[in-house]
């Protein structure tokens, strides 16, 4: 993710300048990975029949502050809550796309 | 703090509605296009509001989801020099055409939506659902799952009955079964049992919680106080109206921190510049297209606290009859949901209301309504 060299800010969507100082300075950083189940979805009808159902959309708060959209793997879908522990699990999709979803923190 | 909004006083360029037209509306309209049903929308508004097109000196048209779609009518319609809106359809269309109107940047606008032959795979959710963009289309993000993120956390956060949730659905769909011009007239009636036993879409929405897909166009005539009196229709006056916009909630995960209270200061300065109390409206023409945001609007507009919405909308509270009517013609689970013009249908519908000629459910004496789609909320009244 981007971080903000003059303010520290983490930032996410990528964009061109700290929403915080408006600073161009901007540098790349890996985050821990690790965050929190903010809220999540089973979806039970496909967006496309690309997509197995069912499967979970969930917003994850990551540990540097910001919220990203993404999907839950290797859970009970019945068992998801709001503020469980998550990590990132790069999951393979083709040979240049790899996603990064997230599992129940171990 | 900036200063307060005053409470308007009358004046001759008040912006007003005279025009208000809804074409057919069907799951699949045969032989029509986006461009037929905007026309025939188009059409159908002026003569609603018996006014030439020559008077129109203002535009704002989206023919099937065309971005350049003001600009193409404003051409073929052959009108020289047009003001172009660009705002979206319904409150914020109407707010912005109701303030260049009051402004005398323009005399007679024309708002118009329509979308037909759109929605043609039906292995896949409606076009207009599934925009495609890098952060999202990769999680099999769509609409529905949107905004069930917001909706599944404030249910877990109040543990929500779901039943008070699908009882909004059944009166809107309700609603919609007793409208002739509905999509779905007539399949009712719906209890909030039956949609609990619906098929689940995204949780906690099963299918009739959600909006349906449909096709047609809708389309209204604004002009000002003063034209209007020499009109055979009643004018409708634009009273007040905020417009919050963020997001794109497809980029920015839509979570109900985020979401929960969008609209609240709109309402807020609707209500100023109306000069009116929230008690004093008739009929709340909000944007249904999930269950749990009629709880939404509630309690961001101030009607209850955070967390009373889903006991404030129980038994016939929302109904035709009750205190607090919602969505009278059936809205997008029921009467129409084609893409965009949509949202111009709870104007509409709240036109139709104030001037007691709405197909089905009309409210007794409706003087007052109130139109939201998600951050935009207008006013208007009868006078």
């Amino acid at each position: 993710m981007q971080r903000c060299t003059s303010c520290g800010t983490h930032l996410f969507l990528p964009r061109p300048f700290c929403s915080t100082c408006l600073g161009t300075d901007l540098e790349w950083v890996e985050s821990t990975g690790r965050g929190v189940v903010v809220t999540h979805t089973v979806v039970w009808r496909a967006q496309t029949p690309a997509f197995e159902t069912p499967y979970v959309v969930a917003v994850v708060r990551l540990e540097e502050g910001h919220e990203m959209f993404t999907n839950l793997v290797e859970v009970d879908v019945a068992a998801v809550r709001p503020g469980m522990p998550v990590e990132v699990r790069f999951v393979p999709v083709t040979e240049t796309v790899t996603l990064p979803c997230f599992a129940t923190a171990s | 703090m900036p200063t307060a909004v005053a409470p308007r006083t009358p004046s001759p360029r008040d912006a007003v509605i005279v025009g208000a037209f809804n074409t057919r509306q069907a799951r699949r309209l045969e032989g029509e296009t986006s461009d037929s049903v905007t026309l025939a929308a188009i059409k159908g508004a002026l003569a609603d509001a018996g006014v030439a097109l020559s008077e129109v000196d203002g535009l704002n048209i989206l023919p099937g989801l065309d971005p350049n779609g003001t600009r193409t009518y404003g051409y073929l319609l052959d009108i020289p020099y047009f003001w172009v809106g660009r705002a979206a359809p319904g409150p914020p269309g109407v707010l912005e055409a109701a303030t260049a109107i009051e402004a005398g940047v323009c005399d007679t606008v024309v708002l118009a939506a329509g979308e037909a032959g759109l929605h043609t795979d039906r292995s896949t959710v409606a076009p207009w659902t599934r925009p495609s963009n890098e952060f999202i289309e990769c999680w099999g993000l769509m609409t529905p799952a949107e905004f069930a993120l917001a909706a599944q956390e404030y249910m877990a956060r109040f543990s929500v009955d779901p039943r008070k949730i699908a009882h909004i659905a059944a009166v809107i769909r309700n609603n919609g079964s007793r409208n002739p011009e509905a999509v779905y007239h007539g399949k009712g009636p719906f209890t909030a049992d039956d949609v609990l036993a619906s098929r689940m879409i995204a949780e906690p929405y099963h299918l009739l919680d959600c909006a349906t897909t449909a096709e047609g166009g809708s389309a209204l005539v604004l002009t000002t106080a003063e034209r209007a009196r020499d009109l055979d229709v009643p004018a409708i006056r634009v009273l007040g109206g905020g417009s919050e916009s963020w997001g794109p909630s497809y980029t920015h995960p839509p979570t109900y921190d985020r979401t929960g209270m969008l609209g609240r200061a709109a309402a807020d300065r609707a209500f100023a510049r109306a000069g009116l109390d929230r008690s004093d409206v008739d009929v709340f023409e909000l944007y249904d297209n999930f269950s749990w945001e009629i709880v939404r609007y509630f309690e961001a507009f101030r009607y209850c606290e955070v967390g009373e919405g889903p006991d404030f909308v129980a038994g016939g509270a929302i109904e035709v009859g009750g205190r607090y009517p919602i969505v009278t013609d059936g809205g997008t689970m029921s009467h129409s949901h084609t893409g965009e013009s949509q949202r111009h249908q709870r104007v509409v519908q709240a036109v139709r209301q104030l001037r007691g000629t709405s197909a089905a459910n009309q409210v007794a004496d409706a003087r007052v309504a109130l139109v939201a789609v998600l951050g935009d909320v207008v006013l208007l009244g009868r006078d």
